[in-house]
């Protein structure tokens, strides 16, 4: 029987971590991270949390703290947000190619400049290209649930990435829910204690770290390529598995809500799932062909799972808080990516919406739709992305 | 088994590595893993050690190793430690191994905080003043009046214009335990560094001179030599620091001036034409004056800085 | 040869990379005068020469030629003869 309790979104990633038996958190604040590390300082002054708990002077170390306690064998976490993951990056990529399984939780807020401390997905879609897996959540329930199957997914033999929940800051992290926890046992059975087959270890000396030459470089960024590709399959055999312990299943790679019959399917990732899902509801009881797909894995993009739900509409709407500059938004240039070229391919259209906090409500959810059904009927798709929520009467 | 075979066996930092010729840091590294003996695990930042002992498939490196950035070195081996210690493997110990640049400069953010953290870890700069490993940049160690790439000598330019860090001092004010500076010139010296570190628990820091034969300018044969001489003019002081005091100081045999150490390589050579490389010597030989006062180098000498006794050593 | 996941590999491998061609001149070490003081062994960057039963032996399988043996040898046992190529 688990438990349940109303906690802060923070605590409940604190409590996932706690169960998963971290060997190493490392801690660096930045807000709306700061209440994860400040939970789990707590468990640790309280002696409910037997780790090493090391307080670095940046970010950057934090990430490299991680890599240097993974490669000797130990589970490690740590969380940060915005500028700290950024600050992450160089390392981030070291550790994907050197095959690090550690776990990081990506608060998610815009990069500066402006500063600003209020929600996007900026940062951690900046560390899409480094070989982190990216999974998203909607909900401080699914966040618990995620960071349990992220360790095991990052130490998974056949994927060894470091592996990222991207949970939306303030939206998530600073607001109380209803969370059901599980029994430190039936964690324990689920996640059993991290053995790798190599670590750093005076009994067997081995290098790691490599120079790799040019006839061989290619090589070893396609081994990690292919663990991408291939851990889509061991990502969702992780989740149902885990779904059989919790009772709760939130599909696999993605979410597919009423997408069977609709002409305009909409993209999302992240807690603005919850209103378009309403949105959907509402617009449905209207008579509106509208579905969603919800992304929960990022990294590795799950095109082959959202084509099955989105080959038979006219019109894709992708609603993404973050942009290329220069170019569109990147989930919607992913999609292109995949998309572009299939025979019947629906239209694929980029809505930025929400940077830097703007709000996601359900108006403007039915604004994107209206101007989805608009392409619907002129067949013909706009070239650059629509930034819905703008407020152009401010513009200089 | 043939005989090579046999000694091989001995070795901790095999053949086969790609060092230049006569190269100090290697050298060095032979002598700091003589005297840790098989347990420890090494983190070496990018730089020239990394390059020349990490091309894949051919590591030297008998002990656990691990590169993983230039500006890291510190942070990764406190994530080693920090495994280490959830594990219970509590008799394996943690050396890093930078190059001045990712120590002085890049990657002494990362230092400090291991520093003051508190982390047991054993660090060492294996410095040859300047950033060998991308062609002989300049660094925050590279000596006053150097001449490197990116600080060369011209019409205009005697070379670097600042003074060397004084890292050794600033690692000390951490509260750093032992804190030491060695030279390749005198390896049983050093050896006998590493080992009295490896005795202590927490953060240690040992600075090598390590004479660097392809970036300074001076032939394969004279690695040693060219560091004996830095050490006998002055210019680098050989100590021993605990708990924030002089303890111990290696005293000069014979001092030279500071030119005879200068003109054994290129580096300098620009310091020997004109009045600009007249006017620098006498400030280098002023630096070096000031070491032998200040470090009580000469014989009968006793160190301005230090109360404690202090003990002279070969 | 084959990559390996996140390119670990054996630690001493480096025995298989030979740099006894990078040497121009071939340091010659005679017996006779030799003190078995062990310098030579001592300041070899390339750990290229090895102590056996009394007996030093250098691995020119190895070995640089960089001459630093012959430089420190405080019995002049050791001599530096031109490579022939
Ligand atoms: C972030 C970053 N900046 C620059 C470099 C390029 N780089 C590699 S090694 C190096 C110099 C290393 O200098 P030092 O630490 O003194 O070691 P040395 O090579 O002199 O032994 C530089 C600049 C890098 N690898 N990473
Ligand atoms: S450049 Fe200098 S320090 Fe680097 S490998 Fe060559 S000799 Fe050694
Ligand atoms: S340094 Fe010279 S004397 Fe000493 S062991 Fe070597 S060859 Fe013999
Ligand atoms: S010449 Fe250099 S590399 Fe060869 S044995 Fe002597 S010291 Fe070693
Ligand atoms: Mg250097």
């Amino acid at each position: 029987m688990s438990q349940v309790q109303v906690v802060e979104g923070s605590e409940a990633v604190a409590y996932a971590v706690r169960a998963s038996r971290p060997h190493v958190i490392s801690a660096y604040p930045i807000s709306p991270q700061t209440h994860i590390v400040e939970r789990l300082a707590q468990m640790v002054a309280d002696g409910e949390l037997d780790t090493q708990y090391v307080r670095v002077e940046s970010e950057f170390s934090a990430a490299s703290v991680l890599s240097g306690a993974s490669a000797a064998g130990s589970r490690a976490y740590t969380a940060s947000s915005s500028q700290g993951l950024l600050l992450m990056t160089e390392v981030l990529y070291a550790s994907a190619g050197m095959r690090l399984p550690f776990v990081i939780t990506g608060v998610n807020r815009t990069i500066s400049a402006p500063i600003s401390i209020q929600v996007d997905h900026q940062d951690t879609i900046s560390l899409r290209d480094s070989g982190v897996i990216q999974l998203y959540v909607e909900s401080s329930q699914e966040a618990y649930d995620t960071h349990l199957a992220a360790f095991k997914i990052a130490e998974d033999p056949a994927i060894l990435l470091p592996v990222m929940v991207c949970m939306d800051g303030w939206i998530l992290t600073h607001s109380y829910e209803r969370v059901s926890f599980l029994k430190q046992e039936e964690v324990d059975r689920f996640l059993p204690p991290f053995q790798p087959a190599d670590f750093l270890d005076v009994k067997e000396p081995k290098s790691w770290g490599s120079y790799g030459e040019e006839e061989m470089l290619m090589e070893f960024k396609f081994t990690v390529y292919d663990a991408m590709q291939k851990g889509k399959q061991r990502i969702k055999d992780v989740f149902s598995d885990l779904s059989l312990v919790t009772g709760r299943d939130y599909g696999g790679l993605i979410e597919a809500y009423h997408t069977g019959d609709a002409e305009v399917v909409l993209i999302g990732m992240g807690s603005m799932a919850g209103t378009i899902k309403e949105a959907v509801d509402e617009l449905r009881s209207e008579g509106k062909k509208v579905g969603f797909v919800k992304i929960r894995c990022y990294r590795p993009f799950p095109y082959e799972d959202i084509w099955e739900e989105i080959k038979n509409a006219q019109v894709v709407g992708v609603m993404e808080a973050d942009v290329s500059m220069g170019s569109e938004g990147a989930v919607s240039m992913d999609l292109k990516a995949k998309v572009c070229g299939r025979a019947n391919a629906p239209l694929v259209l980029d809505f930025i919406a929400g940077l830097g906090g703007r709000e996601i409500n359900m108006d403007l959810v039915r604004e994107i739709v209206g101007e989805a059904e608009k392409v619907c009927k002129s067949g013909v798709p706009f070239q650059e992305p629509y930034w819905a929520g703008l407020n152009p009467s401010i513009l200089p | 088994m043939n005989t090579k075979e046999i000694t091989n066996q001995e070795e901790l930092f095999v053949s086969g590595h790609r060092a230049c010729h006569g190269c100090g840091m290697a050298i060095a590294v032979r002598h700091i893993l003589k005297a840790t003996g098989k347990n420890v695990i090494v983190v070496t930042p990018t730089g020239c050690l990394e390059t020349f002992t990490s091309p894949f498939g051919y590591s030297p490196w008998r002990v656990p190793w691990i590169h993983h950035l230039f500006e890291n070195g510190p942070a990764i081996a406190t994530g080693v430690v920090a495994a280490l210690k959830a594990q219970g493997r509590d008799d394996t110990r943690v050396l890093a191994i930078g190059g001045d640049g990712s120590t002085f400069d890049i990657g002494f953010g990362a230092l400090s905080g291991m520093l003051e953290r508190g982390d047991d870890v054993l660090y060492i700069c294996a410095d040859n003043g300047a950033y060998m490993n991308t062609g002989g940049q300049r660094s925050g160690a590279s000596p006053l009046y150097s001449a490197t790439t990116t600080d060369p000598a011209g019409r205009s330019s005697v070379g670097k214009f600042q003074m060397k860090k004084d890292i050794p001092t600033i690692v000390a004010a951490h509260g750093v335990p032992y804190v030491a500076t060695a030279s390749v010139a005198y390896l049983k010296d050093l050896e006998k560094k590493i080992k009295k570190a490896m005795t202590y628990h927490g953060p240690r820091y040992i600075q090598i001179d390590s004479t660097c034969p392809s970036v300074w300018g001076f032939p394969s044969d004279r690695t040693l030599e060219v560091g004996r001489l830095a050490v006998e003019c002055g210019i680098t002081p050989l100590f021993e620091m605990e708990n924030g005091e002089i303890t111990k100081v290696r005293k000069i045999k014979k001092k030279i001036s500071i030119e005879d150490y200068l003109k054994t390589q290129k580096r300098f050579r620009h310091l020997f034409a004109g009045d600009q490389g007249r006017e620098a010597l006498k400030e280098i030989q002023d630096l070096a004056d000031a070491n032998i006062r200040k470090y009580g180098l000469l014989k009968q000498a006793k160190a301005e800085t230090t109360t404690s006794s202090e003990e002279v050593f070969t | 040869m084959k990559v390996t996941i996140g390119a670990v590999v054996k630690g001493g491998t480096s025995l298989g990379y030979k740099t006894g061609n990078w040497r121009d001149e071939r340091p010659v070490l005679d017996m006779e005068p030799c003190k078995r003081c062990g310098q030579c062994e001592s300041v070899c960057p390339d750990s290229a020469i090895h102590i056996i039963d009394e007996y030093y032996i250098i691995d020119y399988d190895f070995c640089k030629g960089c001459g630093l043996c012959a430089y420190e040898c405080p019995a002049d046992a050791i001599e530096m003869v031109q490579e022939e190529k």
